[in-house]
C-alpha cells in the first residue's frame, strides 16, 4: 500500500518583493490574502486574482495563482464573467478606492447579484499611483493634490452601499487587523458576494498631506459613522450557481431552428409587387404585414417587409413596406407602392412621398378622412363603419391589407386564411381577414 | 410518374434571429449585452436561447460590464459574443483594446443606427464603418464583417467566430437596423452547414508567443491546467508587464502581423462581374440591396455593369477588389454615410474615378439613385 502525502502549499507568493512604498499598507494586506489562501488549502491553478489599475493593480504579479489584470474599475466585470463560466474557481478581486468610483455601478450590481467573488478594496483614501488625487473615499476636508483647500465631497461608505444592496459578506477593517487573514478566508468561503473594505495608509501622499496616522485612521472610521468589523453575513444564493439551477430544466430543449412554411397554394404573380400600410404604432401594423407575407410564402412567393416607427412603443406612426415577388429579390426601399393603405392620421403623415410617386395604375385604400388625397393613383375610400361589425384599431391594418389583396389578387385569399389560422390570435385575425374581403 | 420539382422550403425571419442561430451553431456559450435599439432583439433571443445549449447569457448593468464579462468568460474557456449599437460601441472602446492586447477571441455585433450620439435609434445608417475599425486606442487591426442579408447574417456570424478563434482577436459583425429587423423569406436550404473547429488550447506554459511574428499561440484558460497570467498592459510572453523595448516591439508587431499577413484567410467579396463593364458598383451591408437591384436593372436595360458586395470590410480586401477593378474605369460606392468607405476605395483605386452615392437622412439609397450615378 502506498501512502501519498499531500503537502499543503506553503505560500502563494512569488519570490519577488512587493514594489510598494515604505510603510504602505498594501503589502501587509496581500500577505494576509496569502495566509488566507494557505489556511483554505487552495489549489493555485483554481484561483484567479483579478486586478485593475493603480498601485493595487500591481498586486496580482506577486502571486503564483492565475491572474487577470484589466482596466481601471472593471475588475469586478471580468471576475463576474470568470465566475459565471466556471463556478468552481475561487475568484478574488483586488481593487483600490479609485475603482469604487469609476466602477461603482459594478460594485453595486455584483452585490445585488451576489456573484460569488471576493472583493478586497485596498482603501487608502486617495489615488496613489497618479499623484495623490482625491477619490470617492477621501474624507471631507481631506487635503489632496486635487483638493488643496480640503475635500468638499462626502466619502463613499463602500460597506453600507454593498450591504444594503444584498451582499452576502461585508467586513470593514484595516491593514493592521491581526485577524484579517481569517476575515478574508471567511469571505472567500462565503457563497455569494463578499467585500472587505480594508483601510490602509498611503505614506507617499495622504499621510503626508494630512498628518494621518494609524490611530487617526481608526478614530476617523468611528467619527465618520463607518464602524469597523463584520457588518453583514447573510445566507444568500450565489448567482452563477443560482443561474444554473434556474435554467436546468431548459438545458437540452430545442433552440431556434429554421422551420419551413408549407407551400399549399399557387400564385400567378409575375412581377414584384409592393404594398405599404401606413398606420399608428400599437395598431399591429407589423403583425398584419407579416401575415400577408406568410400567405404569400404559402403561395410559393418571396416576401420581405421593412418596418419604420419611432422609438416610442404605442404612440406615433407605424409604416410597413412589403414586397411580394415571384423571384428572390434584394432588400430595397419601396419608393412607388403598387398599393398604399392609409389607416390613421399618423400613417397619413408619413404617406406624402409615396402618394406623390404613385401613378394611375397604383391603388390607394384609405379611410374617409383622407378621401381628397393629392395623388395620381386611384383612391378607394373604405369606410370602416360600413363593416358588419365594429373593427378594433388593432385589426385595421389587417382589414385594409386583406381588402387590398382581394382587389389585386397576387395570391389566393385562402392562403391568407390558412396563414391567419396557423398563427397566434387566429380568431381575431381571421375575423379581420374576412371583414377586409367583405368590404371590397 | 413522379416529378422532381420540390416545393420551396422557406421561412420568414429577421437578421437578429439569423445572428443568434449563427452564434449558437458556431458554438457560442456566453453572451452579455445591454438593451439598446436596434440590437435588443439579439440580447433577448440570447437570454432565452443560450441556456438551452448549456450556455450563460447576461444582461449587464451597462455596456462596459457586458463586454468585461465576455472577456472574463472567454479567458475561462467560453466562446463569447456581445451585441450593441453605436452608443454601446463607444462604451466598449477601452475593452476592445483589452481584447486586442490580451488576444481574446470575441464577436462584437454592431447593429448600426443613425449617429452621432443617441442619433436616430430606429433609423438605418452605416456611420460606424470607420469607428469599429479605429474604435480603440493604439490603431491596431481588427476584423470587420458586414452581412447584407438574412442568410449572410447567419454565415458571417459563424465566420466571425471562426476568425476570432483563428486570430485570437475581436471580430465585428457590422450590421444595421434594416438587415437586423427586416423580415425576409429565406430558403432554409440556403444556410450553409457550419462546423467551427474546437478551440486550440494548451494546459500549461506561457499564454503568449510571437515567434514568428504572425504566429498565434494556442490559448490558455482559467481552471484548465496550470495557473497563468492575463493582462491588458504591454507584456512579455508570460503575461508580465514589461517596458523592455525589444519585447514591447515584438508584441505590438505581432498584433499587426497576425492579421495583416493573413489577409487571404479573411478577404470576402461577393463579386458579380460582367465582361466589358466599365463601371463597378461597390457596396456593403444594407446598401447592397439597392446596389444588387441596380445591377440587375441596368443589365436588363442593356448596360454592362459589374457589382461587388464587400463582406470583409476590414482589413480591406485589397486582393479581391484589385481583381474586381480590372478593366473598370468608374467605381460607384453607395453608403449611408458621407463616404466613409469610399475614401478607402479611393486609396486603392489608382486612376479610376470613384463616385459616392450618399444619404444621411435615414432613408435608404434607392435603386434609381444608384443607376443615375452609373450612367
Amino acid at each position: 500500500m502506498t501512502t501519498v502525502t499531500i503537502t499543503p502549499i506553503s505560500t502563494f507568493r512569488t519570490d519577488d518583493p512587493y514594489p510598494f512604498c515604505p510603510g504602505c499598507g498594501h503589502g501587509p494586506i496581500l500577505d494576509r490574502l496569502n495566509e488566507a489562501m494557505i489556511k483554505l488549502d487552495l489549489d493555485p491553478a483554481k484561483v484567479v486574482i483579478v486586478s485593475d489599475i493603480g498601485c493595487s493593480g500591481l498586486s496580482d504579479q506577486y502571486f503564483i495563482t492565475s491572474a487577470f489584470h484589466g482596466l481601471h474599475g472593471r475588475s469586478i466585470t471580468y471576475a463576474t464573467g470568470i465566475k459565471l463560466a466556471d463556478p468552481d474557481l475561487d475568484v478574488v478581486v483586488i481593487m483600490g478606492d479609485g475603482g469604487t468610483g469609476i466602477g461603482g455601478t459594478h460594485l453595486i450590481s455584483a452585490a445585488r447579484r451576489n456573484i460569488g467573488i471576493t472583493v478586497i478594496v485596498m482603501n487608502n483614501l486617495n489615488f496613489g499611483m497618479t499623484g495623490g488625487q482625491h477619490s470617492t473615499t477621501t474624507p471631507e476636508g481631506g487635503i489632496t493634490s486635487t483638493t488643496p483647500l480640503g475635500n468638499l465631497e462626502h466619502p463613499l461608505d463602500i460597506c453600507a452601499t454593498v450591504g444594503v444592496n444584498g451582499a452576502g459578506y461585508v467586513y470593514r477593517g484595516s491593514s493592521f487587523d491581526h485577524d484579517l487573514a481569517d476575515r478574508i478566508a471567511a469571505g472567500m468561503r462565503k457563497p455569494g458576494f463578499a467585500l472587505l473594505d480594508v483601510w490602509d495608509l498611503c505614506t507617499a501622499y495622504y499621510v503626508r498631506s494630512n498628518k494621518f496616522t494609524r490611530a487617526g485612521m481608526e478614530d476617523s472610521m468611528r467619527s465618520w459613522g463607518m464602524e469597523p468589523g463584520l457588518l453583514y453575513d447573510r445566507e444568500v444564493t450565489e448567482y452563477a450557481t443560482g443561474y444554473r439551477a434556474a435554467h436546468e430544466a431548459i438545458v437540452g430543449t430545442p433552440t431556434l431552428s429554421a422551420r419551413p412554411i408549407p407551400v399549399e397554394f399557387e400564385s400567378t404573380l409575375d412581377h414584384p409587387m409592393s404594398l405599404v400600410v401606413a398606420g399608428s404604432a400599437g395598431g399591429k401594423i407589423r403583425s398584419a404585414s407579416r401575415l400577408i407575407a406568410l400567405g404569400a410564402i404559402r403561395s410559393g412567393l418571396w416576401a420581405a417587409q421593412r418596418d419604420d416607427y419611432p422609438v416610442t412603443v404605442k404612440s406615433g406612426h407605424s409604416v410597413s413596406e412589403l414586397w411580394l415577388a415571384p423571384e428572390e429579390m434584394p432588400l430595397t426601399a419601396v419608393t412607388r407602392p403598387d398599393v398604399l393603405a392609409i389607416i390613421s392620421a399618423d400613417g397619413h403623415g408619413k404617406a406624402g412621398p409615396y402618394l406623390s410617386a404613385m401613378t394611375a395604375n397604383d391603388l390607394v385604400l384609405t379611410i374617409p378622412e383622407y378621401a381628397d388625397l393629392d395623388t395620381e393613383a386611384q383612391v378607394v375610400v373604405i369606410d370602416p363603419k360600413s363593416a358588419e361589425r365594429r373593427i378594433p384599431k388593432t385589426s385595421m391594418g389587417l382589414v385594409y391589407l386583406a381588402a387590398a389583396l382581394a382587389m389585386t389578387g397576387p395570391y389566393p385569399l385562402d392562403a391568407l386564411r390558412v396563414a391567419a389560422a396557423a398563427g397566434s390570435f387566429s380568431e381575431v385575425n381571421l375575423e379581420a381577414v374576412e371583414t377586409g374581403i367583405a368590404l371590397v | 410518374m413522379t416529378t422532381n420539382i420540390q416545393a420551396p422550403r422557406r421561412e420568414y425571419v429577421d437578421g437578429a434571429t439569423a445572428i443568434v442561430r449563427g452564434a449558437i451553431d458556431a458554438g457560442c456559450t456566453f453572451f452579455a449585452g445591454y438593451p439598446i435599439t436596434p440590437a435588443s432583439g439579439i440580447l433577448m433571443a440570447m437570454m432565452r436561447e443560450l441556456p438551452k445549449v448549456g450556455g450563460v447569457a447576461m444582461q449587464g448593468e451597462d455596456e462596459i460590464a457586458s463586454i468585461g464579462m465576455c472577456l472574463g468568460a472567454t479567458m475561462t474557456g467560453e466562446r463569447s459574443m456581445t451585441a450593441t449599437s453605436g452608443p454601446g460601441i463607444s462604451l466598449y472602446s477601452e475593452n476592445i483594446g483589452v481584447a486586442v492586447m490580451g488576444e481574446v477571441p470575441l464577436v462584437i455585433v454592431d447593429v448600426q443606427r443613425l449617429g452621432p450620439a443617441t442619433g436616430g435609434a430606429t433609423t438605418a445608417a452605416q456611420g460606424d464603418v470607420q469607428f469599429v475599425r479605429w474604435g480603440t486606442a493604439g490603431g491596431y487591426p481588427v476584423i470587420v464583417l458586414a452581412p447584407s442579408s438574412v442568410p449572410e447574417s447567419y454565415s458571417l456570424t459563424v465566420k466571425a467566430f471562426e476568425l476570432a478563434e483563428r486570430f485570437r482577436c475581436p471580430v465585428f459583425v457590422l450590421t444595421d437596423k434594416e438587415i437586423t429587423m427586416t423580415l425576409s423569406a429565406v430558403d432554409v436550404d440556403h444556410y450553409p452547414t457550419v462546423d467551427v473547429p474546437a478551440r486550440v488550447e494548451k494546459d500549461k506554459g506561457v499564454p503568449y508567443s510571437w515567434e514568428p511574428a504572425d504566429a498565434v499561440e494556442p490559448m490558455r484558460h482559467y481552471g484548465y491546467g496550470d495557473a497563468f497570467r492575463f493582462t491588458g498592459s504591454t507584456h512579455d510572453e508570460g503575461g508580465y508587464i514589461t517596458k523592455n523595448p525589444a519585447k514591447v516591439g515584438a508584441l505590438n508587431e505581432h498584433l499587426v502581423a497576425k492579421i495583416e499577413d493573413h489577409r487571404d484567410e479573411i478577404e470576402m467579396v461577393d463579386t458579380d462581374l460582367e465582361a466589358g463593364a466599365g463601371t463597378l458598383i461597390l457596396s456593403y451591408g444594407v446598401t447592397a440591396g439597392s446596389a444588387r437591384a441596380a445591377v440587375r436593372r441596368l443589365r436588363s436595360g442593356g448596360v454592362a455593369v459589374s457589382g461587388a458586395v464587400v463582406q470583409s470590410l476590414w482589413p480591406i480586401p485589397e486582393t479581391a477588389l484589385g481583381s474586381a477593378f480590372d478593366g473598370i474605369g468608374r467605381i460607384v460606392v453607395p453608403e449611408l454615410n458621407m463616404g466613409l468607405y469610399r475614401r478607402e476605395i479611393d486609396r486603392i483605386a489608382g486612376d479610376r474615378e470613384v463616385v459616392g452615392v450618399n444619404r444621411i437622412d435615414g432613408r435608404l439609397i434607392t435603386v434609381d439613385e444608384i443607376m443615375e450615378a452609373v450612367r
